[in-house]
């Protein structure tokens, strides 16, 4: 499909750093200062390794992370609330907290951060984006998998219910997972689910909290039927992550999400193309 | 069907052939009768004044009192298309009673073969056949199946794949009209084909008329077979769009076969004219779809006639954009598809279920006598039949379209994410039928005095190709998407939890680009949202209506499907027992390795998810009933068995009794689940503060709570939903019915 973005949605905040470009700075953060957290290009193809991200759209997110972040090298919550059309997004809480939350940078940690650097950044940003060609399958598959071992052991269920070809679905369910796991106890209560209705509902106004609470209930009691739960002697605490899996599997995420995430990418390509 | 004594099968192989029989015999008699009345005026007239003169004669001789006369004049037009409606609804009726064959052809098929032995008959009795008149077929038989289509069209995977389908339609089409007017006239020029006379335009002409993708045909045939929702909607998109590009060549090829020259700006003028035609189209669409929908909004007072409002605004944008040469198939789809959102939340389900019923029964009849008649106008029109001429341009017409597909999925592969792979080309190609609309143009050519072989020889090609591709590739395509394994349509389950997820996702995924600084896809949709929610929506929406989410929408009609099954299904009371026997019988079918959960029965469950899914007014793109070949029964309309009902009503106890049980943690007092009632003439409001009113389901909200204490003693109640929060239990989850 012909994407719209081709016809040239440029988005003017960027122009100053491409007539930065322009201008000939070939190599803008060699400028920047030898601030320890802010990659020079060399390290930028480590960064492509790890996070699967082509060099040019490193560059490209770099600029970006630099541009929100006022030219420092840590992004900050408030920082993230500057950005005005986030503030029309119901979730915009959820999608700003998806970024501090370290689960998110990488299996093995936990906690929130304060603050991120650029090499977290594009960690949470790699999750939304599906493997691409341009790294070999091979390398797609180790990445995958050991992140992947490692969350799944955190969460107490065994990979070998995944096939290969759900890694990439898995993944980006569990930074959704994430985001509805408030508190980050691996199960999504009522209580989370009810929040995450009323936020969705937030911006029609005062229709809240009882319907709210009557629509979680539906959706959690068709959770617990998907996934055969109408034992009576059994108390459904929450939907942990394999149940999540199961429930999202029913929606066909995965080609939706092919089909949408990727036009961000599609973006990060064609722009620097026509601009680098 | 599977169960067929071998008697009972000649006795249905009698019955339908006695249905063919009297078919052919009334047609027989009613063309006897307009024979008559046709072809002998003369003596009408004659008994007439014979009459009279009897009459004057009556003064003097007294005539007895004519018991029975018979006055078929008076009548005839009425009659005689109610008898032609008549005879083809009772043919489709006949083919499914043959159980064999419905399998293996499509309907359009067996209703062409039917018109096919009308015609014949007509003609053995050497009567004038009425043919598919363009008029007839352009104003009153293409309409309701477009409309349907339209109206029922699936937004999300349209407009997901609107560039897909823009291509294919336009430059698709472009590319087969000139290939094989082309081509034709080279074949034209050889020496044996001895129609050297036939100029390039007429080429280009008969190459415009037969290389458009025909909607009904596609419908006809893939509604059959049941495909995944991509290359369905492709097929389908690419026939609807391809309107505009007939029409605009067709015209202009129409207009300089007239002329002396063609100078590169009357090209010009005709790509100008495309954009007039598309977009002019859509625009009137548009602008009757915003009409209807803002008429709608007051139509509290008179449901009853709501859904003519959506009928006579789309007719009207058809034949709006006819009068002016526009393409009217955009106009309706635009025209419907503006309409939907707006109606929907303003009408009553009662309305709503007559439009889709109406449409789809429109759109069955239309389908129906479309096929009979190509078959009749087969046997009737002008033919001339060139060997050459009819082979080659089946075998181009075929020629074209694959090279087509594959050239342009080459391309069109690099902009898209899910890519087309070999399988879904080779589908998109085979599904390139053309059909009636190729047959009514082809009519509609005029004909001079030296093009009388040639229109003549055209007519003969599009029927030839016309019936290759419905009966060949319509007959074969079903077996072929079985052995290709093509992915079939997905079983819809629609859930709350996809809703709130698809929500979800699209919320996450502008954030995203919102972040990335991208404005895309996703920013400008939710763009467009609000300027929908924040200004259109309050002009078209009746009352609060209008700001009314989506997902509580959704969510309330659900309920309110819900609760007036539980009320129509009556008592409670026998339902513990039932119960008890259902979930001790799924005990012992089922024990799971881990846990001794007993699931629920497939069979209920696929019940429950039917009743559903037939219900769900609002399912946001995701309709996936634009198919009339599986339209759900309506419960309310089906008075079916008394086992059905027990089992709804076994599976909204088990369903209540969620609500209903007592988490030990939490709380001492059961949360009721209150039911409200109310009659559907009213607009509906949302007002948490407003108290329950008791009004018709009291007697419901007894015996739930009755029941709710036999149950919670006689079972262990699955405590699967806690309902935390002491102060917030008084009021239950009290929802309205909408």
């Amino acid at each position: 499909m012909i994407p719209v973005d081709v016809l040239g949605c440029v988005v003017p905040l960027i122009t100053s750093q491409v007539r930065e470009a322009a201008r000939g700075e070939r190599e803008p953060l060699a400028t920047m200062g030898a601030l320890k957290s802010t990659p020079d290009p060399i390290e930028y193809s480590d960064l492509s390794e790890k996070t699967g991200f082509s060099l040019k759209q490193i560059r490209i997110l770099h600029k970006r992370f630099r541009q929100l972040s006022d030219g420092d090298d840590v992004l900050r919550r408030e920082h993230f609330r500057c950005i005005s059309s986030l503030r029309y997004n119901p979730i915009s809480v959820e999608i700003i907290e998806a970024f501090f939350n370290r689960r998110n940078f990488s299996p093995s940690l936990q906690g929130i951060a304060d603050e991120i650097g650029f090499e977290e950044f594009l960690a949470v940003m790699s999750h939304f984006r599906p493997p691409t060609a341009k790294i070999t399958d091979e390398q797609r598959k180790n990445i995958r998998r050991e992140k992947l071992q490692c969350a799944f052991c955190l969460q107490g269920i065994s990979n070998q219910c995944l096939p290969v070809t759900g890694i990439k679905v898995a993944f980006f369910s569990a930074v959704i997972f994430n985001m509805h796991d408030s508190d980050g106890d691996g199960l999504i209560t009522l209580e989370d689910y009810r929040h995450l209705v009323e936020e969705l509902l937030s911006r029609s106004g005062a229709l809240g909290k009882e319907t709210a609470k009557a629509i979680a209930n539906a959706a959690m009691f068709e959770v617990a039927r998907t996934v055969g739960h109408t034992d009576p002697n059994e108390f459904y605490e929450g939907i942990t992550f394999e149940h999540f899996l199961k429930l999202l599997s029913n929606f066909e995420i995965e080609s939706r999400m092919n089909t949408l995430l990727l036009r961000v990418l599609m973006f990060l390509d064609m722009f620097v193309r026509s601009f680098l | 069907m599977a169960v067929v004594g071998p008697g009972s099968v000649s006795l249905r192989f009698g019955s339908v052939l006695l249905i063919l029989l009297i078919l052919s015999g009334s047609s027989w008699t009613r063309d006897i009768f307009t024979g008559r009345n046709d072809t002998r005026p003369e003596p009408n007239r004659e008994h007439h004044d014979q009459d009279q003169d009897h009459g004057t004669n009556a003064t003097k001789h007294k005539k007895a009192f004519p018991v029975l006369e018979s006055n078929y004049d008076y009548v005839r037009m009425p009659f005689e298309i109610s008898l032609w409606i008549l005879l083809a609804l009772l043919m489709k009726l006949g083919f499914h009673i043959i159980p064999r064959v419905s399998h293996i052809v499509p309907e359009s098929c067996l209703l062409i073969f039917v018109g096919l032995l009308v015609g014949g008959v007509i003609k053995a009795i050497h009567e004038k056949a009425p043919v598919m008149d363009t008029k007839l077929f352009f104003l009153y038989l293409l309409p309701p199946i477009i409309l349907d289509a339209g109206y029922f069209l699936p937004i999300r995977a349209f407009t997901e794949n609107m560039g897909t389908i823009l291509v294919f339609a336009v430059v698709g089409t472009l590319w087969n009209a000139f290939f094989v007017g082309g081509m034709m006239f080279a074949v034209c020029q050889i020496e044996a084909a001895a129609a050297a006379h036939v100029s390039l335009l007429s080429c280009l002409l008969f190459g415009s008329i037969i290389s458009a993708v025909d909607p009904v045909a596609v419908l006809a045939v893939f509604e059959e077979i049941h495909i995944n929702e991509l290359l369905h909607i492709l097929v389908f998109g690419e026939s609807l769009l391809n309107d505009a590009v007939t029409v605009v060549l067709y015209h202009l090829f129409e207009e300089f076969s007239h002329a002396e020259t063609v100078t590169v700006g009357d090209a010009f003028l005709g790509v100008v004219s495309f954009f007039v035609v598309s977009l002019g189209g859509i625009l009137a669409g548009v602008i009757y779809g915003v009409l209807g929908a803002f008429t709608s909004r007051f139509t509290s007072h008179s449901r009853v006639i709501e859904p003519l409002f959506v009928f006579l605004y789309s007719y009207m944008a058809y034949l709006s954009a006819e009068v002016f040469h526009l393409s009217g198939i955009m106009s309706l789809i635009a025209c419907g598809v503006v309409m939907r959102p707006y109606v929907e939340a303003n009408i009553s389900h009662k309305s709503y279920t007559t439009i889709k019923y109406f449409l789809k029964m429109w759109s069955s009849v239309s389908e129906t006598l479309i096929f009979i008649f190509l078959g009749v106008s087969t046997v009737e029109g002008p033919h001339n039949w060139n060997w050459i001429f009819v082979i080659f341009t089946l075998v181009f017409c075929l020629l074209s379209r694959v090279l087509g597909v594959i050239g342009l999925t080459f391309i069109i592969n690099k902009f898209r994410i899910v890519k087309l792979t070999k399988k879904d080309q080779f589908i998109v190609a085979y599904g390139g039928l053309r059909g009636a609309i190729a047959f009514s143009l082809g009519y509609l050519i005029h004909e001079d005095g030296d093009n009388k072989n040639t229109r003549g020889m055209f007519l003969t090609a599009i029927i030839t190709v016309i019936f290759f591709t419905v009966f060949v590739q319509g007959m074969t395509i079903r077996p072929l998407v079985e052995l290709l394994a093509v992915k079939k349509k997905k079983e819809s389950k629609p859930s709350i939890n996809e809703e709130i997820h698809t929500q979800f996702l699209d919320h996450l995924l502008t954030g995203i680009e919102d972040i990335c600084g991208h404005y895309g896809h996703h920013h400008w949709k939710d763009k467009l949202n609000r300027f929908n929610k924040t200004y259109v929506k309050k002009w078209l929406i009746a009352g609060d209506r209008s700001s009314e989410p989506q997902l509580i929408s959704f969510y309330n009609k659900m309920e309110m499907k819900q609760a007036m099954m539980l009320v129509e299904s009556g008592s409670a009371a026998k339902l513990p027992s039932v119960m008890a026997a259902a979930q001790n019988m799924e005990q012992q079918r089922e024990p799971t390795p881990e846990r001794m959960i007993p699931k629920i029965s497939k069979t209920r469950e696929a019940e429950i998810r039917r009743i559903l899914r037939a219900n769900l007014q609002n399912t946001r793109q995701r309709l996936r009933s634009y198919s009339r070949h599986d339209l759900f029964m309506d419960p309310f309309e089906d008075n079916l068995s008394e086992v059905r009902f027990r089992r709804q009503r076994v599976e909204m106890e088990r369903r209540m009794s969620h609500y209903l049980t007592v988490p030990a943690k939490r709380q001492e007092t059961p949360s009721v689940r209150k039911v409200w009632f109310e009659p559907e003439h009213k607009v509906y409001t949302y007002d948490e503060n407003e108290s329950p009113r008791p009004s018709d389901s009291a007697a419901l909200l007894d015996e739930s709570n009755r029941s709710a204490d036999g149950q919670s003693e006689r079972q262990k109640p699955t405590r699967c939903l806690s309902d935390p929060g002491p102060n917030e239990d008084e009021e239950g989850s009290s929802f309205r019915s909408s």
